[in-house]
């Protein structure tokens, strides 16, 4: 049977923006330490799949002696199956360019940028239009904040908060080392905060009704909702807003077309859930409740019984391959080497516990690649490797 | 005083200043962690991952080269996750890389071979992924041969070529598995704004990188009977040839290198020293016309400051990156091409020789004066004036080949008319060297007095500091050179293409106040250069330095213009410096060159 928490729509994040003006007025009427003691107190965690807290990320940036600091909303929405951002910034922009407004306030920026992903090029126009209304607004209120839009030009790891740096300072997009930490040492060496588009919606979300009426929603751990893209073999493919902690089996109840086999949630680089393990499957931020809690930026893809989770797999890991950077040597090398074994595997030239091997290399890929994208490779990897060798080898 | 912090790395405790990397921690503390895309002259990259290590309580491995240490950390370098992890990675890197090591350039001294061997890596578990299908060697360049099915993709030559040469010749192109080291728009090695300097071949930890070279080509001439083969040899190699041949860093081989060449077969074994002090006699005396067409004649065409050009790799910078100032350049030869264009002339005609007839050979510790030989204007005596051009590296690999034991050879001299030199002429291996050898003509002609710095040492333009500036003052000098009296003579010496982009923006910018100034394409000069013995590193490079200056304190003359076959030169052949003969054989022009 279903979990205790029953699956539940929320109607935030789409909801009318028409109070964006009087919410930002407010809002940066109010001291910073206030304003980041109500996000500190929500819960909010980022809504791109890491989950870092974003009240501390705003504090972090905003203690930092700098005179120049940086705004930046990541909206290069690269991760397959994943198309909220989207959404967010076509239906209602004001919301984030209120809460970009608001973070500037907070940490003492007044420069805030928007990377957008290359492919949303036919979102820049209204989105143009959006910043200049809502620039000439700031202006009105005499209040010191520009933002600018700067397009990404196709790349999945531009997604990576420093690879997004580099590319923006004109250079390859390649994941930097960390620590210095973009609190610290972002953008052009400033100190800067790094949202994902939703996590900007969710707060200002929270700026308009008060963080209390974010923490109720959720469980513990994993506060307030979020929205899902739904896609694959679903009735009713598209963007939702749930309340968090939910269940997997109830997802799947809602969402399924009856012939469910697996689910991956968080994109390529997300985790691969069996049917088996859909009831003891909560998704939500680190913290474990019951069985499994999955972090995810959004993106649920179902699979029923008539896909071969082999070329699932090669799917994934074709785009790995060739979305890696190519800077460090177990993602770059990594990457083709679990393509080329699981093709020798299937075409009869490695035995079936090359696999085994495959898998331990995983392991090194998630302990020592630089970044997210060669670290999580292993996770979709692991799972179908795990629950579907057969589908692997015949 | 640096804040501490306490750390334990495999369980020693030990107190660290804090911000320092957990590499440089383990290794002042004795524990060896291996690295690969790390360089001591190059930025923390923490690409490779071959230094990983495990920090107790974190659930990631941490690039020892790239992570600091933080108070309290109880850092493993050895555990049982972190050796599978490290073979794992060296595996990868052996799966991407062309281990044909036996008919390798770099076998023997190639970091990752060495690594395959320190973890016994004996099993292939991952499946090879080069040589992959038409990929092509680029042989284009006479100076660097670029083999990417050896690259791993550590970057060290990326960053060599901007952080230490500011040229970005080489940088990395696609992503994924696509991702490789290539050129603007791909386009072959002598067909883009490479300097030829050779520095990404002394920092490619593997044979991805290696001079183009000439060893096959100088044994059949040195086998030909019909030609009189002979050989010069640069200041800087007398001081790295040994590090090749077992001998400690810094040690001076002089007499064993002149032995080694006799035995070789060369017909005669001469110095290119001799050819510095007649660069010292030619440039010196340039500086002098310079100075007074500027300061008395007050002549518009003539620029002041005055640039050296003896390194090639810089010569093809400014060609390249400011094309609207070869005007500063001295007109001066180099070294090498002096010698080559006397060789065929004065060195056949009072040996009685057919020019025709000789194969010139130079030993350099620089991978540009290949490409400088091959220049079009290098050809003064009617023939190719000088034909090969081999490194330290290949000259070692020859004594090598002809089971010379070099460490028994006894001292040899080396043969006259163009083999004699003094203290000045070996200073050229050195950043500052030929600023300081011509200070100490220059001063004395003008004034007829010795440069007032004790022992003639002029420590000013000494050491690695990038850019360096010396100022004397002249007084009271010679009749002839009145106007200069009371002049303040400033100089500057740059050594990297990195400092010297620095003093040319100046020129550019028409804030330098110099007079001369000394530029040599390699962190340290010539004995940093790109032919010499790898490795290098900032530390190396000060032992060479030092060996420069006491093979110069050793020399009886240490003035260029008292070096007697010098006199003997201009009284039977040049005549007198920038003379008619002098133009023809010693002086060029230079060509600007497109960045594109």
């Amino acid at each position: 049977m279903g979990s205790v928490y029953q699956l539940k729509r929320v109607d935030f994040i789409f909801k009318d923006e028409k109070d964006w003006k009087v919410i930002l007025k407010n809002s940066i009427s109010r001291p910073a330490h206030e304003l980041i003691n109500e996000l500190i107190s929500s819960e909010l965690k980022g809504r791109g799949g890491a989950g870092f807290p974003t009240g501390l990320k705003w504090k972090l940036t905003a203690e930092e002696n700098d005179l120049v600091k940086y705004v930046i909303c990541n909206a290069d929405e690269g991760e397959p199956g994943t198309f909220k951002d989207r959404e967010i910034l076509s239906k209602v922009p004001l919301k984030v360019l209120t809460s970009m407004a608001v973070c500037g306030h907070v940490i003492r920026s007044n420069t805030g940028y928007i990377y957008l992903r290359g492919e949303y090029f036919f979102l820049q126009k209204d989105l143009n239009k959006a910043i200049s209304e809502f620039e000439e607004y700031c202006r009105e209120i005499n209040f010191d904040f520009s933002i600018r839009i700067f397009m990404g030009s196709g790349a999945y790891i531009c997604g990576e908060e420093t690879a997004l740096f580099e590319s923006m300072e004109g250079k390859r997009g390649e994941p930097r080392n960390k620590p210095p930490f973009p609190s610290s040492y972002g953008y052009m060496g400033k100190p800067t905060v790094i949202n994902n588009v939703e996590t900007l919606a969710h707060t200002y979300t929270i700026f308009e009704y008060g963080a209390k009426r974010f923490y109720d929603l959720g469980v513990q751990y994993s506060r307030g909702s979020k929205l899902f893209s739904v896609s694959g073999d679903t009735p009713k493919p598209g963007i939702y807003e749930l309340e968090l902690g939910m269940s997997l089996f109830d997802f799947v109840e809602e969402f399924g077309d009856g012939d469910t086999k697996a689910v991956q949630v968080g994109g390529a680089s997300g985790f691969l859930v069996p049917r088996k393990r859909f009831n003891e499957t909560t998704i939500g931020f680190q913290g474990k409740l019951t069985g499994i809690s999955l972090p995810t930026g959004g993106s649920m893809m179902l699979f029923n019984s008539s896909r071969s989770m082999y070329n699932v797999l090669d799917n994934y890991l074709e785009f790995f391959r060739e979305e890696s950077c190519g800077q460090c040597t177990p993602c770059r090398v990594g990457c083709q080497q679990l393509l080329n074994g699981i093709k020798a595997v299937k075409r009869g030239d490695k035995n079936a516990q090359y696999l085994d091997k495959l898998l331990r290399l995983t392991e090194t890929m998630q302990n020592t690649a630089k970044c997210g994208l060669g670290q999580s490779v292993a996770n979709s990897f692991s799972a179908i490797v795990e629950n579907f060798r057969e589908e692997m080898i015949y | 005083m640096a804040k501490k912090v306490k750390i334990t790395i495999n369980e020693v405790a030990v107190e660290i200043e804090a911000g320092t990397s957990i590499l440089d921690a383990a290794r002042q503390t004795g524990v060896i962690i291996p690295t690969l895309c790390y360089h001591k002259d190059l930025c923390v990259a923490g690409n490779c991952r071959v230094c990983v290590v495990e920090i107790v309580g974190q659930k990631r491995l941490s690039a020892a080269c790239a992570t600091p240490c933080e108070e309290g950390m109880d850092i493993l370098t050895n555990s049982f996750k972190v050796r599978n992890s490290r073979k794992h990675i060296i595996e990868l890197l052996l799966s991407e890389h062309n281990a044909d090591c036996t008919r390798c350039y770099k076998n023997g001294n190639c970091e990752l071979q060495k690594l395959a061997s320190d973890y016994k890596i004996m099993t292939q578990d991952f499946i090879r992924l080069v040589p992959y299908k038409n990929y092509t060697i680029d042989q284009y360049s006479p100076s660097i041969i670029k083999d990417d099915s050896k690259c791993i993709r550590c970057q060290r030559c990326v960053r060599t070529c901007e952080e230490l040469q500011g040229v970005n010749a080489l940088t990395v192109a696609y992503k994924g598995d696509h991702m490789k080291i290539s050129t603007f728009f791909e386009k072959p090695m002598n067909d883009v704004i490479c300097t030829n300097c050779g520095q990404c071949i002394n920092h490619c930890p593997t044979g991805a990188l290696v001079e183009r070279n000439y060893i096959e080509e100088v044994w059949e001439a040195i086998a030909d009977k019909s030609v009189h083969v002979i050989v010069q040899t640069a200041p800087a190699v007398r001081i790295g040839l040994g590090e090749e041949l077992g001998f400690p860093v810094g040690s001076r081989v002089t007499g064993k290198m002149v032995a080694a060449l006799k035995r070789l077969g060369f017909d005669a074994v001469m110095d290119t020293d001799f050819s510095a002090d007649l660069t010292i006699m030619e440039e010196g005396t340039e500086l002098m016309v310079r100075l007074k067409k500027v300061l008395e004649d007050h002549d518009p065409t003539i620029m002041l400051p005055m640039a050296t050009s003896c390194s090639p790799g810089w010569i093809k910078y400014i060609e390249h990156m400011y094309p609207g100032y070869l005007g500063h350049l001295s007109t001066c030869k180099s070294p090498q091409q002096m010698f080559g264009a006397l060789a065929k002339t004065y060195y056949a005609k009072q040996r009685g020789l057919d020019p025709e007839k000789i194969v010139s050979v130079s030993i350099m510790p620089c991978t540009a004066k290949k490409f400088e030989s091959n220049r079009p204007e290098m050809h003064d005596s009617g023939y190719r004036d000088v034909d090969y051009v081999l490194t330290t590296r290949e000259l070692a690999i020859m004594i090598k080949q002809a089971g010379i034991d070099f460490m028994k050879l006894e001292d040899r001299p080396f043969d006259s008319l163009m083999g004699e030199s003094t203290g000045a002429a070996v200073i050229f291996g050195a950043t500052g060297g030929v600023m300081e050898a011509a200070l100490r003509t220059v001063y004395e002609l003008v004034t007829g007095r010795e440069i007032p710095f004790e022992n003639l040492n002029i420590t000013p333009v000494r050491g690695m500091e990038g850019i360096k500036e010396a100022s004397v003052k002249i007084e009271s000098p010679l009749e002839q050179w009145a106007f200069l009296d009371g002049v303040e003579l400033k100089c500057a010496v740059a050594h990297g293409l990195i400092n010297a982009k620095t003093v040319m923006d100046s020129i550019a910018a028409g804030t330098s106040q110099y007079h001369f100034i000394e530029f040599m394409a390699c962190p340290g000069g010539c004995l940093g250069g790109g032919g010499q013995p790898i490795p290098t590193n900032p530390e190396i490079r000060r032992k060479r330095a030092e060996a420069i200056y006491a093979e110069d304190e050793g020399m009886k003359l240490r003035k260029s213009h008292l070096n007697p076959e010098i006199l003997k030169i201009y009284n039977d052949f040049l005549l007198k410096p920038m003379g008619v003969k002098s133009h023809d054989l010693l002086h060029t022009k230079y060509t600007a060159r497109a960045r594109f």
